[in-house]
């Protein structure tokens, strides 16, 4: 586990105390260098984001991780369900859509 | 703060079209699978959109990321709000809000 991986999911796991959390690097995916910390996807189940609209949870988990997020990740998507929601979906996880070049840099 | 100029440039974009994408590429040829992916979903629901390809202006890719507080692109506006990024975009569609979003409008 790449450092910036490790730190994701310490940052999330302390703050949000999810049910579930799954940090996944995904710059292999990715028009970037091997072992590259780019490109992550966090799935994460909190009751935390009860009552809050998709952006709330969203910008919860964004302002979480604005350190990685100005520093070498520069995309992250994320799953952010309540515990009802993760049982309703059967776990269920989103596929994250292929690479196309990106800016090539 | 970002200066005056930029700042009114993404206001203009944002109150003179009612639906505006921040996006890597062009509509035609997205340049970013999360791109891609927000606007196929904005063409099967044919919903006339501008998309502002942010690769050609490193100023502006900087500048949205300030201006909507948020740390990634893609980014949907829609009737001056921002509505989030791939993921958010992706649920709503399921979940059949974001037709909802547009029907209303």
């Amino acid at each position: 586990m790449g450092l910036t991986e490790t730190s994701i999911h310490n940052k999330l796991s302390e703050r949000l105390k999810p049910i579930h959390l799954d940090v996944i690097n995904e710059s292999n995916m990715h028009n970037v260098p091997k072992g590259s910390e780019t490109h992550f996807k966090v799935i994460i189940v909190s009751d935390l984001f009860n009552g809050k609209s998709l952006l709330q949870r969203h910008r919860m988990v964004n302002e979480l991780l604005a350190e990685e997020l100005s520093g070498s990740v520069h995309a992250l998507s994320i799953q952010a369900k309540t515990s009802q929601q993760w049982e309703d979906s059967n776990h269920h996880i989103t596929k994250s859509p292929p690479c196309l070049g990106g800016s090539g840099k | 703060f970002m200066n005056q100029n930029l700042q009114n440039k993404i206001k203009n974009l944002i109150q003179e079209n009612d639906v505006v994408l921040f996006m890597k590429g062009t509509p035609e040829m997205p340049m970013c699978g999360f791109s891609a992916a927000v606007v196929n979903i904005l063409n099967i629901l044919e919903v006339k959109f501008i998309g502002i390809n942010i690769l050609e202006d490193e100023e502006l890719r900087q500048g949205i990321k300030e201006y909507s507080d948020w740390p990634t692109i893609p980014q949907l506006y829609v009737n001056k709000e921002f509505i989030g990024g791939c993921d958010i975009v992706q649920e709503m569609y399921k979940s059949g809000e974001l037709q909802e979003l547009f029907s209303s409008k």
